[in-house]
This record gives C-alpha cells, sequence and structure tokens, in this order.
C-alpha cells in the first residue's frame, strides 16, 4: 500500500510546487493543470498520442532502473537513444532501401539496439579497463552523440531535397505499422509492457538478476560471494544501452519516419525521472512513464492555452526526482 | 594583433570553467560530489541577467548570480547532505530544476517575441583578477589552512574526521555553498561578459566541462586553472578554423572538446586517486 502512496505523493507534492512556482511568476496554475489534462485526455487522439510517448519513457525508464539497481550511474539514455535513432536513420534511408521487406523493420530495430549497447559499452570500458566513473564518460557521450546526429542530418544523411536539416522518411517496408484501428500508436508499443515484464522476470527470479541486485546493494559483499562487479558493470551497461537504443530507432520506425535534430528531446532525463518514481522497479516503469507521457503531450496545450512555457515540465520532473529521493530515505534506504 | 584577440577568446572560454571547477574542487576535497554545476551555472547566468536588466547594476548582477548559485546548492544539499540522498540523483534533479526553471521563468517574465533586455557588462580585468584570486586562495586555503586541513579530512576519511571532532556535516554543507557560489559566479561570466543576454540552456555543457576539469587537474587548484585555460584554448581554436574557412562540418568542431576530455579521462584517469570518501553519505 505504501509503496503507491509515496509516489502518488510525490506527484502531488511536485504538481503543487509547480503552480507554486507559475503564481509567483503571475499565471494561473488551475488553467494550466486544466490545459494539461485536456492536451493529455482530452481527445481519444490526444489519449494516443499519450500513449505513444509513453513507450520510449518507458522503455529507457526500464534501461536507467536497470542501471542504476546494479548501482551504475547510466544517465547517457540521451546519447544511447541518439545513436539508436542514428543508425536506424541510416540503414533505413540508406543501407537497407531495395533489401527484402520482411527483415527490414527487425533489421532496423535490432541495429538501434546494437548501437544503444555499443555505445554504452564505450562507457563500460572506461569504467572496467580505464577506471573513468560511467556518471562522467555518459553524460559527455552525450553530448558527442546529439553532435553526431545534427552533423549526420546537416550532412551524409540530409534529405534528397536538401531544404531541411532532416533525413528522408524511412522506406515504408522500414517502417513499424500501425496497430489495427489506430492512427498513432505502432507495432513496437506492446514492447513497453513486455520488456518490463521480462525484467522483472530477470531481476527478481534469475540467478543473474540476483548478482545484478547484490552488486548494486553491497559490491564488496558480491564480490565475497563470487560475483564480478566488473563483469556486472559491463552486463548491465551493455543491456542497459540496447533498450535505450532500442527506444530510438523504434522512434524513429514506428513515429517520426526521420531523423532530425532535438529527436530525443531530453527523453533521456526524463527517463531518469520515470526510473525513480518507479523507485526502480521494473513494472512500476509502466505507470510513471504514462505520467511523465501525459505531462509530455499535455504540454503543448499548456503552452498554447495557458500561455505556460512548456519547459515547466522540466521542472515538474526535477522536483518529482528530489521529492522520490526525499521519501525513499525517509523508509530507509532505497 | 590576431594572436592577442586568440588569446583574449581563450581567456574568455576559460573563465566560466575555471570558476565552476574551483568551486567543485572545494566540494570534492570535502567529500560532496555535484554533478549539478551545469545547473547551478545555468541559474547563476539567469539571476545575473535578471538582476542586472532591472537594476542595471553589474555588482548587483554578481551578487545575484552567487546567492542564485549558492541556494541552488543548497537545495542540493538538503537532499544529498540532509537527507543522504544519493548525489549522482541529486545532482541530475539539478541540472533539469534549473533548466526548466529558468527556461520557464524567462518566458513568463521577458514577452516573447520582443528583443530581451540587456545586462549591464563587467570588464574582463575584474574577471582574470577575480579568478586568479579565488585560485589562489582555493589553492592556499586547501594546503596550508587548518579549516582546509579539516575540509579534506572530511572528504578522505569521514569517520575519522568525526572521531577528530570534526562536524563533518557542517564542513560539507559549507563547501557545498561555496562550490554553488562559484558555479554562479562561472554563469555570471557567460551574462554579463561573454555575452550580454540570456539564452536557454546557454551554459551548454560547460558545467560538465568544468566536472571533468577537477578530476583532470588531480584535485589541484593551479592544475585546474591550467585545464581550464587549455580547454579555453581549444574552444577558441575551433572558433578560429571556422572562421578561417577550415573546411571541418560545425558540428564535428563542437564534439572535440568533449572528445578531447573523454581521451585524457581515459589516458589519465586511472592515476588520480580521488578523495577517499567522495560521494559516501556520512552517517555521523
Amino acid at each position: 500500500m505504501r509503496a503507491w502512496i509515496e509516489p502518488l505523493l510525490a506527484i502531488g507534492l511536485a504538481l503543487l510546487l509547480a503552480g507554486g512556482l507559475l503564481l509567483g511568476l503571475g499565471a494561473d496554475p488551475l488553467a494550466a493543470l486544466a490545459a494539461l489534462a485536456r492536451g493529455a485526455f482530452g481527445s481519444a487522439y490526444a489519449l494516443e498520442s499519450t500513449l505513444t510517448r509513453a513507450v520510449p519513457l518507458c522503455l529507457v525508464g526500464l534501461a536507467v532502473a536497470l542501471a542504476f539497481r546494479a548501482g551504475v550511474w547510466n544517465i547517457g539514455g540521451e546519447g544511447q537513444i541518439c545513436v539508436g535513432a542514428l543508425v536506424a536513420a541510416a540503414l533505413g534511408t540508406r543501407a537497407l532501401v531495395g533489401g527484402p521487406a520482411a527483415a527490414q523493420v527487425s533489421l532496423v530495430l535490432l541495429a538501434g539496439a546494437a548501437a544503444g549497447a555499443l555505445w554504452a559499452g564505450i562507457a563500460a570500458w572506461l569504467r572496467v579497463s580505464r577506471g573513468v566513473s560511467e556518471v562522467l564518460s555518459t553524460i559527455l557521450l552525450n553530448f558527442i552523440a546529439l553532435l553526431g546526429v545534427a552533423f549526420a542530418v546537416h550532412g551524409p544523411l540530409q534529405e534528397a531535397a536538401g531544404a531541411y536539416p532532416q533525413s528522408d522518411a524511412l522506406g515504408a517496408a522500414a517502417r513499424l505499422p500501425r496497430l489495427a484501428g489506430l492512427e498513432r500508436l505502432h507495432a513496437a508499443a506492446p514492447l513497453a509492457l513486455l520488456l518490463p515484464g521480462l525484467a522483472w522476470l530477470l531481476l527478481f527470479r534469475s540467478a543473474a538478476g540476483l548478482r545484478l541486485r547484490a552488486v548494486g546493494l553491497a559490491p564488496e559483499a558480491a564480490r565475497y560471494a563470487g560475483v564480478s562487479p566488473p563483469r556486472e558493470v559491463v552486463r548491465v551497461l551493455l543491456i542497459s544501452g540496447g533498450i535505450a537504443g532500442l527506444a530510438g530507432a523504434v522512434e524513429i520506425a514506428g513515429v517520426t519516419a526521420r531523423l532530425f535534430e532535438g529527436l530525443s528531446g531530453g527523453l533521456g532525463f526524463t527517463a531518469i525521472a520515470v526510473a525513480l518514481l518507479a523507485r526502480l522497479h521494473p513494472l512500476a516503469v509502466i505507470p510513471a512513464a504514462l505520467f511523465f507521457a501525459s505531462l509530455a503531450t499535455g504540454s503543448g496545450a499548456l503552452q498554447r492555452a495557458a500561455h505556460v512555457p512548456k519547459v515547466l515540465v522540466q521542472v515538474i520532473e526535477a522536483l518529482v526526482i528530489f521529492l522520490s529521493v526525499g521519501f525513499a530515505l525517509r523508509r530507509g534506504g532505497r | 594583433m590576431l594572436e592577442l584577440g586568440f588569446a583574449f577568446a581563450a581567456l574568455r572560454l576559460s573563465a566560466p570553467l575555471g570558476f565552476a571547477a574551483l568551486g567543485e574542487l572545494v566540494a570534492q576535497r570535502s567529500g560532496v560530489l555535484n554533478i549539478g554545476i551545469e545547473g547551478m551555472m545555468l541559474t547563476g547566468a539567469f539571476a545575473a541577467f535578471a538582476a542586472g536588466a532591472a537594476t542595471g547594476s553589474a555588482p548587483l548582477a554578481c551578487a545575484a548570480a552567487v546567492a542564485a548559485g549558492t541556494a541552488m546548492a543548497g537545495v542540493f544539499g538538503a537532499f544529498a547532505i540532509g537527507r543522504r540522498a544519493d548525489p549522482i540523483v541529486c545532482g541530475t534533479g539539478l541540472n533539469l530544476l534549473a533548466l526548466g526553471g529558468t527556461g520557464t521563468a524567462q518566458r513568463l517574465l521577458y514577452a516573447p517575441g520582443e528583443p530581451l533586455p540587456s545586462a549591464p557588462q563587467i570588464a574582463w580585468p575584474v574577471w582574470v583578477a577575480l579568478l586568479a584570486l579565488g585560485a589562489l586562495g582555493v589553492g592556499l586555503f586547501l594546503a596550508y589552512s587548518r579549516p582546509g586541513l579539516r575540509l579534506r579530512a572530511a572528504g578522505e576519511r569521514a569517520e575519522a574526521a568525526h572521531a577528530q571532532g570534526i562536524d563533518v556535516r557542517r564542513v560539507r554543507w559549507s563547501a557545498t555553498l561555496f562550490g554553488g557560489a562559484c558555479a554562479g559566479l562561472g554563469g555570471a561570466c557567460l551574462t554579463l561578459w561573454i555575452s550580454d543576454t540570456f539564452v536557454e540552456n546557454m551554459t551548454a555543457g560547460r558545467g560538465f566541462i568544468a566536472l571533468a576539469l577537477v578530476l583532470f587537474g588531480a584535485f589541484r587548484a593551479w592544475r585546474i586553472l591550467a585545464g581550464a585555460a587549455l580547454f579555453g584554448a581549444a574552444s577558441a581554436l575551433q572558433f578560429r578554423l571556422q572562421a578561417a574557412g577550415v573546411e571541418i562540418p560545425y558540428n564535428l568542431l563542437l564534439m572535440t572538446p568533449y572528445v578531447l576530455t573523454l581521451a585524457v579521462l581515459a589516458l589519465f584517469a586511472g592515476r588520480v586517486r580521488p578523495p577517499g570518501d567522495l560521494a559516501r553519505p556520512f552517517e555521523g
């Protein structure tokens, strides 16, 4: 019971504080909240948009939760999403064009996941064999990946028309089909339910999950029990990066069809808030992702109808992060 | 003339890094790892801009930046020291808070579409003097003063320091707030010197470079300053190359400081020994 109340309290308090900020800056917090809710749930289309937005948040939130569980601070979700999207776009607009249709989507998604894993793998290598903390390396890798996307869409991957800094659209065969009868939600959406389930099994019902949690809770004790912390660090970073990279590829193949700057739009950081609100529980990531997705889709209406800047959403995310750790500590540890 | 211009550009680009990194050095030496430097700098930059534009007074603007940076460090401290929450999580939250908070405040306080007012400027010799004095002060404080020794003890072996009668949490609180003040000052460089206006997310990763500089400078004030100068020069070179029409894509040039930092860390990080109890919350 308490496990539910505290995250809800964190959300409530965060909204209250954000409302206070709006009041202080001369805006109407109630009108803002109404606009936010309308934008997120006000129509079938809005609802579907919220669900579509929740998919990558759920995946990357899961990636963060797994890493944090093992005591590995993967702050690099943003960069891993970017390289996943970059590789997906490169394959879908260039390399795979004309290839066998049946294989294209799956190749695009797999390659995105592999790219994300490799990108996180750099941080794993740096930590394990060069002694560089993953906190610093994943943050720096974020900047490099973001600029890599910018370079690609201004250079080698820019659309043939050359009008905008964006890639061509993916060929039809490389795109994810919509779910039956829906306008926006794509065929990879069920992954956002499936992967957290698998992660739950891995974490709580397998020896590998036990090792991973042990390293996170007490690395020294784990070492005495015969677990190799460096190996677990590498493993969890590869998994975490792979899931984030997959999310990037899913966004390209299922939502935007094109690569452009700002595609990830802070998703990697929102995902940290998702994971913390979910208290690093793989299944709780799903409702947490839905909450932040509704903020994201509602923020457009917030800006249009209530004239409150979209970036307020980031303030709410930050408040949820602080309040989540605040509550977790009252209970004594994470 | 060209060389003088280059040196000046390098100086301008290294000063914000230098201020922020010196503050973080003190925090880390006391055992506090605050990765929210970027957020404290950004808040400082915005506070300096807003206060400067409203009052027209550069000293007041500077004071506002210091206050804002310190306040943000206070938020961090309340959770990371007060509640012993994980510092990495708190630092990440701080960065998000600053990004969203300054963005929201900017758009609500200044009418969209209209040009932003400009902030008063502080002449470069003042900044250079401040930075040089700051580095000297921090270096001497850490190496030779009694409070500096206590601060290092709190960061090295908090339990032992506590047993010696040192109030570890108090020391860490002071160091954290000092770090915030310095980061705020670094942010003020951006709006009171490098430009006279505020742009959303204008710190653009400088806080993270400053974070890397502490390690790069092996936790020594003068080495950190040298590192900041090196990075300033690299950034200035990047703009110079661009102006000279060298055919390197812009985004790849922008990538260089991050790649450089990563490469330097890969080569040297293993040889640097951070304070023993860095990022370990003190339970006492």
